[in-house]
């Protein structure tokens, strides 16, 4: 009974750990962003937050209506700012717009 | 089965040295599939541990004393439960418990990043089959639960009767859990050092495993205070063992990684700091696991010391802190902040000092924990740091912390006008200064400043939460025209994150009231009683109605009841007891029942603003002559039985041991038909259960912070779309053909 477990463990290692290499090789993950597109998203998403947060922070009356306009003006540039760097980073290498001297 | 066990161990040991060298080479030539087999290969190892760990808990509930950790920690006379939870009271089986864990948690990490950070993993793989090779090397190596002994004992030694309680069932895989949920991102903090990339990724993935580890540890910590209160009958809950703090430790340095990680999400800042922080909160959890193990430091929870096994956690120990400073070093110039704080006074300028107080407090602790040792190596001689020092020092850093908790939550990010703070802080800080101003007519307390302190900042927190939620709900409802709890659950459910973190804020500043209030202004006294005498304290009469005794062949109880009383009316009836386990002593068959371990069942009634508290230290010296007489006529009738032919031996030690059982019940009934003075330890609490109410709270907080936000409705809960507000000219986007209004979409 115990070495039956133990060559049916055995048996099931091998054959998920070898899985992988069995398969034919990939260059790279098709679906998967590039490590730059994933950081990039990271921070657009992480910036999505702070808008959210302190469009809240006015509704509890944490900001005033100048200091969120402000704040609010700058987080969205800053967005954009990312969003314009996730476009370049998604386009083809060819497509890129070079970026100013 | 232990042959299986023991190769099971070996294969979980060669598939994690599979698993380390893979995940290198996989990430050395960039081939994926190296990396993606070797994460199969953590699915294995969690799966190995899985079914080796099944063994051996079978082992200990079907009481197989073949095996030796079997034999040492459990008996057929221990409960169901019990023996199916012994497995993590021996060393052995509690290494296979945390190495099982780790290769779970791991795995699940893995999992869930298998199309993420792609140039981090192979990196913080390899760190978390380091983590593998090393626990399952000591578990294959030095510490092998499935040793098995040629001649079995008919019986094992039983579990510690201290352990005999419902939270040991929770209590241990909690804090392990906690441990090796740190140790994940610790991993990927080391795989985003190595490879260089340091942006927000990599904490976005792994922040939900620093908030479990932060959760576990913490539910784990409350456990752990609560059976010390119900079970140890010293009367309190904490005791700043090395055991203990070796859990707080990491959780406090966890608990300011949460904090300065949303710094960095949002501003790109304290990258320096998160960093260390992480990996500070990973070397945290195994030097927490080292002082387990090791028994260097005195303590009522560490196993028996193991030089083996102390040196190489020393050596990993020393690894991790070399390894960290050395990586954080190298990369101190990709760590630079992308911004500066604009003011001191806003939310990230409270998180910062937040985060200062609460290392401090871990360094405080750690020193004082370690002092022993260290007095030790210089002077020669261990001097012994009691709870006194540490409150010393931890109470008036943990003020700090408490007021920064507060004033967290109020507090916008970036910038403040002075208005808005005002009226912020205008409600919170008149409870506060409201809860001083009455307090400070009640008799005695403003005699204990740091106390009373406590009381009015606990206040001033529970009140800015509570303003939060109300400001919250009420905007919810001007945006909605939802019902106030409609409007307060979905405010919740989209903010899990602020909102969870504020209930946390507002349960640990009343757990911290409750700790405040039950060690400063605790009566407790000790009385040596006849049934019938009464003793008074904090105005509470306790009388000694009547004695209690119980015994069978597992255990003698010795009890009392109590009736409470004050100024004449009855307020409850307490029920006390001390249970004594039979000790292996061959040689005084009566004397053993009285000589092994104990434990103490207190007699508790708990209340929202005071606990009653009494636990029984029988005294069995006027049983010791019965007791040695019946030594020695049950000794000799056994000896008597050696020359008998076997079945007649069989009938006769039958006989002897239905004497022997019969003997020991009167012995026990003797504490009640003929009671003899007994001493009792008495106390009157205020507001204990404010501690585990707190602690509730903040665990509901932590879960609701936890729980995954859906991912799709997120971006869109920007509802409101200021139209009027244009982007600033700088924000004009120059290299995209995409017209400005779709930008604009995309954020809301």
């Amino acid at each position: 009974m115990a070495y039956v477990l133990v060559l049916i463990v055995l048996a099931v290692a091998v054959y998920l750990i070898s899985a992988p290499l069995r398969a034919a090789r990939r260059p790279d993950d098709a679906d998967s962003p590039t490590a730059d597109v994933a950081e990039l998203e990271a921070e657009r998403d992480a910036k999505y937050r702070e808008i959210r947060d302190a469009e809240l922070d006015l509704r509890t009356g944490k900001l005033s209506d100048a200091d969120h306009a402000a704040l609010d003006g700058s987080l969205r540039a800053e967005a954009v700012q990312i969003l314009h760097r996730l476009d370049e980073a998604r386009a083809p290498a060819s497509e890129r717009i070079p970026s100013a001297p | 089965m232990a042959d299986a066990g023991r190769v099971l161990l070996i294969l979980a040991l060669l598939s994690s040295l599979y698993g380390l060298g893979a995940s290198l080479y996989g990430a050395r030539t960039g081939r994926t599939e190296w990396v993606d087999s070797a994460r199969r290969a953590m699915y294995v190892v969690a799966g190995i541990a899985a079914v080796a760990f099944v063994i051996l808990d079978v082992a200990f509930i079907t009481s197989d004393f073949s095996y030796s950790v079997v034999a040492s920690g459990s008996s057929t006379t221990t409960p169901f439960f019990y023996r199916a939870a012994a497995i993590w009271s021996t060393q052995q089986g509690s290494l296979l418990l945390w190495v099982m864990l780790l290769a779970f948690w791991s795995s699940l990490a893995l999992f869930l990043t298998r199309h993420r950070v792609r140039e981090i993993v192979p990196y913080a793989q390899a760190v978390l089959f380091g983590m593998a090779v090393f626990f399952t090397g000591l578990n294959v190596l030095f510490a092998n639960p499935f040793k098995t002994t040629v001649a079995p004992p008919a019986e094992g030694a039983g579990l510690d009767p201290l352990l005999r309680h419902t939270t040991m069932m929770v209590h241990p895989p909690m804090l392990y859990s906690g441990y090796t949920l740190a140790l994940v991102p610790f991993a990927f903090c080391v795989g985003a050092l190595v490879s260089g990339r340091l942006g927000a990724e990599w904490i976005q993935v792994t922040r939900r495993f620093a908030l479990a580890s932060w959760l576990c540890l913490g539910i784990g910590l409350l456990l752990g205070a609560r059976w010390s209160y119900t079970e140890l009958g010293w009367g309190g809950y904490w005791a700043w063992d090395p055991v203990e703090n070796a859990a707080l430790m990491p959780w406090l340095v966890c608990t300011a990684y949460i904090h300065s990680i949303m710094i960095q999400e949002k501003r790109g800042m304290l990258k320096v700091w998160n960093a260390s922080l992480v990996l500070l909160t990973g070397t945290m959890a195994i030097v927490g696991d080292f002082l387990v193990r090791s028994g260097i430091l005195s303590s009522i929870h560490a196993f028996v010391s193991d030089p083996t096994l102390n040196v190489s956690f020393v050596g990993l120990i020393s690894l991790m802190v070399i390894g960290s400073v050395w990586l954080v070093t190298r990369r101190r110039d990709r760590l630079t902040s992308d911004h500066k704080l604009d003011s001191l006074i806003s939310r990230e300028g409270v998180f910062l000092l937040q985060n200062v107080v609460l290392v401090a407090l871990t360094a405080v602790i750690f020193w004082l924990t370690f002092f022993p040792l260290i007095s030790e190596a210089i002077t020669g001689t261990e001097t012994s740091v009691g709870p006194p020092v540490f409150a010393r020092f931890v109470v008036p850093l943990a003020l700090v912390v408490v007021a920064l908790s507060g004033i967290g939550p109020i507090i916008p990010w970036r910038r403040v006008t002075m208005a808005k703070l005002r009226r912020a802080f205008a409600f919170p800080v008149a409870a506060g200064l409201g809860t001083l101003l009455v307090l400070a007519f009640v008799s005695g307390v403003t005699e204990h400043v740091f106390a009373y302190l406590m009381f009015g900042l606990g206040a001033f927190v529970v009140a800015s939460v509570a303003q939060e939620f109300f400001r919250g709900t009420r905007a919810r409802r001007a945006m909605t025209g939802d019902g106030a709890g409609g409007a307060l659950l979905a405010l919740v459910a989209r903010n899990r994150r602020r909102y969870g973190g504020y209930l946390v804020h507002a349960g640990v500043a009343v757990a911290l009231v409750g700790v405040a209030a039950s060690t400063s202004f605790q009566h407790q006294r000790t009385a040596t009683l006849l049934p019938g005498q009464s003793a008074r304290v904090a105005g509470y009469d306790v009388k000694y109605v009547r004695p209690t005794a119980s015994a069978t062949a597992q255990k003698i109880s010795f009890g009392a009841v109590l009736a409470v009383s004050r100024g004449g009316h009855h307020v409850t009836t307490l029920a006390t007891s001390y249970g004594l386990y039979p000790s292996l002593d061959p040689m005084h068959p009566i004397g053993r029942f009285f000589n092994g371990s104990s434990e103490s069942r207190v007699g508790l009634d708990a209340g929202a603003l005071r606990d009653l508290w009494v636990v029984v230290a029988p005294n069995v010296t006027p049983l010791q002559s019965l007791i040695s007489t019946g030594d020695v006529k049950i000794a000799r009738a056994l000896l008597s039985t050696e020359k008998l032919p076997a079945a007649q031996q069989a009938s006769q030690l039958n006989t002897i041991y239905q004497l022997r059982d019969i003997l020991i019940n009167e012995l026990a009934q003797r504490f009640v038909t003929h009671p003899w003075k007994t001493q009792f330890l008495m106390e009157v609490s205020p507001l204990v259960t404010w501690l585990w109410l707190g602690a509730i709270i903040a665990a509901c907080g932590g879960l609701i912070a936890l729980w995954p936000v859906p991912s799709r409705p997120r971006h869109g809960a920007l509802s409101v779309r200021r139209r009027g507000a244009a982007l600033p000219a700088t924000a004009a986007p120059t290299t995209t053909p995409e017209p400005e209004p779709e930008r604009e979409r995309e954020l809301v």
